[in-house]
């Protein structure tokens, strides 16, 4: 199964677990799978059109998907997909 | 001036005898280095690391940019910084440290904020800028200076046990322009969406990690020495010691810089990024001007906000209320009656003061213009600073 990491940011809404196994064939399957397992987590990858949101990039392997299929990029069992959010550090708002 | 008609005294060569004598390096790169001026904007987390060593690595010019005061909850990861230096500016804090570590370079001190209107015509001045800022809107802001200056912005981000580094808007050598961060996240989260470090924290240790690896990619980018971390973005999660490098790519959607820009000169970043803007200035009363309301007969109340060492050290009889316990003890402070609130310099009771207006709504409180060292200089020459 692809194993997705889940970073520091999100992994409140994951019991605190950075990498998971999902059995999604596809990037928008397995990040469904990911939202129905840990439902907190949804709003925070998806926007309310359903859409990956603009400050969550989503890499397979070292790829971002924008330069593959997108959401449709099929994975493969050894597949590492990876959730990178904005993150600015410090003190904000 | 050309790097080649840069020159070295002894003390300097003898100095960077280690960087000159790497083949890869050598005297050329160093020359690089001393011709080079760069900007660091930020003077915290990541600044700390960053700036001690493009100071040891010798760049000539360096400028460095905050407006905040040293505070004791940054010495865990800021090591620029030390417990003489609470309350001062970090910008004249970092000044002090680096011209000490190495008198050959020249540093510039901005004692203030980033903003559209000061951004170009500061940045403009400076080969690369180093964006250790702790917000969205500043992020975006320095991206957006740099491309349409066309200076690369080496960029270091931290959060808990997570930091990422990667080189922006970089010119290979080929010509090739490399990505940028809106290329990377277009649109900020919306506040409150993605934690914050306040909420969050982070690990001491991980900026000084992630802020060295940036002075690296900062003296590789002047240099020309190696290959700059453009086009990937490199993640390092402390936890589990996993680092990944990824590839980006630029977008012609970038509203910046893609096929049909919307954006062509500096916008408003706070609104942006969606956050609320502190309208009203904070209000200030002089030393003389508080000494006048003392023997006025006024009534008022007199808070101070330093720490409780500081206090025994010298006072001026303020309530004692330390920056960290401000909010809890709110109930305390007086909202019928003018109340001035005072610090050592200044900087931690604006904080206090745009805290309490913020969630309590306080509209009656003076920050003490300078603190009690303005208060000892104006009024009270017989009493001692710290």
């Amino acid at each position: 199964m692809p194993t997705i990491i889940i970073p520091t940011p999100l992994r409140k809404f994951t019991n605190n677990i950075a990498k998971l196994q999902v059995n999604g064939g596809t990037i928008e399957e397995s990040l469904q799978l990911l939202s129905t397992d840990f439902p907190e987590i949804k709003k925070h990858l998806f926007d309310d059109q359903g859409q990956i949101r603009t400050f969550v990039n989503i890499f397979v392997g070292d790829d971002d998907i924008r330069d593959l299929q997108n959401e449709k990029t099929i994975l493969q069992n050894e597949s590492f997909v990876s959730i990178v959010p904005a993150i600015a550090g410090g003190i904000v708002f | 001036m050309s790097y080649k008609d840069i020159n070295f005294s002894k003390e300097e060569l003898a100095r960077y005898n280690r960087h000159i004598i790497i083949p890869e390096f050598g005297i050329e790169a160093q020359k690089k280095l001393k011709a080079a001026k760069v900007l660091m904007v930020g003077c915290g987390g990541l600044g700390s690391p960053a700036l001690l060593y493009l100071a040891a690595a010798g760049i000539g010019e360096i400028g460095i940019m905050d407006f905040d005061v040293v505070d004791d909850s940054n010495l865990h990861r800021q090591v620029l910084f030390g417990r003489e230096d609470v309350g001062v500016p970090k910008v004249e804090a970092a000044k002090r440290r680096l011209a000490s570590l190495n008198p050959h370079i020249n540093i510039k001190t901005y004692n203030l904020q980033l903003t559209s209107k000061n951004a170009l015509e500061i940045i403009k001045n400076y080969d690369a800028v180093a964006d250790g800022t702790d917000n969205f809107p500043t992020r975006y802001l320095v991206n957006d200076a740099c491309v349409l200056l066309g200076k690369p912005n080496i960029y270091a981000s931290v959060f808990q046990f997570e930091g990422q580094v990667s080189v922006f808007n970089f010119t290979n050598r080929n010509g090739e322009l490399g990505p940028n961060y809106r290329d990377l996240y277009p649109t900020p989260p919306p506040p409150g969406l993605v934690p914050n470090c306040a909420e969050g924290g982070v690990l001491g240790v991980l900026p000084g990690i992630i802020g060295s690896l940036q002075a690296c990619e900062t003296i590789k980018v002047i240099t020309g020495v190696g290959e700059p971390l453009s086009g990937r973005l490199f993640t390092f999660d402390a936890l589990s010691f996993e680092s990944r490098t990824f590839n980006i790519k630029r977008r012609p959607n970038n509203a910046l810089n893609g096929s049909s820009p919307s954006i062509t000169a500096l916008i408003d970043y706070e609104q942006f990024c969606g956050v609320k803007i502190s309208s009203l200035p904070i209000k200030e009363i002089t030393a003389t001007e508080f000494y006048n309301l003392q023997i006025s007969g006024e009534k008022f109340q007199l808070i101070d906000v330093r720490e409780a060492d500081e206090y025994e050290k010298v006072n001026i009889e303020g309530e004692l209320m330390p920056l960290a316990t401000i909010t809890t003890n709110a109930e305390k402070i007086r909202k019928d009656i003018k109340v001035v609130i005072h610090c050592k310099m200044g900087g931690r009771s604006a904080k206090a003061i745009r805290e309490l207006e913020e969630k309590y709504g306080f509209t009656n409180l003076y920050n003490l213009k300078g603190g009690i060292f303005a208060f000892i200089d104006d009024v009270q020459p017989q009493l001692n600073k710290y």
